[in-house]
């Protein structure tokens, strides 16, 4: 591509360097909740117990639209997913396959937030929530 | 070799300072990424390199975020404005990415359907691609902003057919 391709090899190499130092890391997790207390608050908002069964149905479904939960994050979620418009690749979401899953409050509410309304068109209820993560949760590699 | 002491300890100095020089122009990504780019926009795509866009298209882009190519992308306003002012101190200033591309897609730039006219549609569709979005499939540096076409790779599984356009430009 244009932009770089006038650069020697040599210097390549350091700006490589260079940039592999200066970048963040992008996978950096806050670490202040685990899977077990997300459950906990998603259940008591909800006034009900996080169902299982019902989790991975709501997770396998289609909801009358194009995606599914499933479709980028794979069916049953324990390994890599694949985002389903740019390809990339996306952490396994199950807890038993990625230790930092669920462990990022602001990052788990943002997420819920942003892939229900690409699936659902609409941001999920606490039940569903719940649902969802007590599925996850019974995942076992 | 004594002489040649000095001249070792200097010469990785002196090309840090090209390679610093050379990404405060156009090519690759910039030293300074901000974290809270590389964390949100990086999540979906590669984290494109803002030489990539204009300045009026990064606008639109960050100004739209909730309305993102099908998707709601938007952030609070503090990593939106943090976002908005890197990108417009970076974006390309070039000749060919002077002009904002249809839909302010990088995919869409002349420039970008120039270099890669010898891909067939067939390419950007494959299972190992999937979309034009997908830098990476083919370079291995997209993520680190480096598209050097000497670094290219045969996405995995591409029939032989198809791989005409990694013979050269």
């Amino acid at each position: 591509m244009t932009f770089a391709r006038s650069s020697s090899r040599r210097h390549r190499t350091v700006g490589l360097l260079c940039l592999t130092l200066a970048l963040p890391m992008a996978g950096v997790r806050a670490a202040d909740t685990t899977p077990a207390q997300q459950l906990a608050r998603w259940s008591a908002a909800a006034g009900a117990s996080g169902d299982a069964a019902r989790g991975r149905a709501f997770f396998t479904s289609r909801h009358g639209a194009e995606w599914s939960c499933a479709s980028c994050h794979g069916d049953p979620p324990l390994a890599a997913g694949r985002h389903q418009s740019t390809g990339k690749t996306i952490d396994p979401l199950a807890p038993a396959a990625n230790p930092a899953a669920f462990t990022d409050a602001a990052h788990v509410d943002k997420w819920f937030r942003r892939n229900c309304k690409d699936v659902l068109a609409r941001e999920c209820d606490a039940r569903e929530k719940a649902d969802v993560l007590a599925y996850l949760m019974e995942l076992k590699r | 070799m004594i002489a040649a002491r000095p001249f070792a300890l200097v010469l990785p100095l002196l090309l840090s300072l090209l390679a610093l020089s050379a990404h405060a122009g156009r090519r690759g990504m910039p030293p300074d990424v901000p974290q809270v780019y590389a964390k949100e926009c990086g999540a979906c795509h590669v984290a494109y390199p803002p030489g990539a866009l204009p300045a009026v298209s990064w606008r639109r882009i960050v100004d739209g975020l909730e309305r993102h190519y099908g998707t709601d992308a938007s952030l609070d306003d503090a990593s939106t404005a943090r976002i908005d002012e890197w990108l417009q101190r970076n974006a390309g200033t070039w000749k060919r990415v002077r002009e904002a591309p249809p839909q302010d897609r990088i995919t869409r730039s002349t420039w970008f359907e120039r270099k890669h006219r010898k891909v067939d549609a067939a390419v950007w569709q494959h299972t190992s691609v999937k979309s034009a979005a997908n830098c990476g499939a083919c370079h291995p540096g997209a993520e680190r902003g480096y598209f050097d076409d000497d670094d290219l790779r045969v996405p995995p599984g591409l029939p032989a057919r198809y791989r005409g356009a990694w013979s050269g430009d």
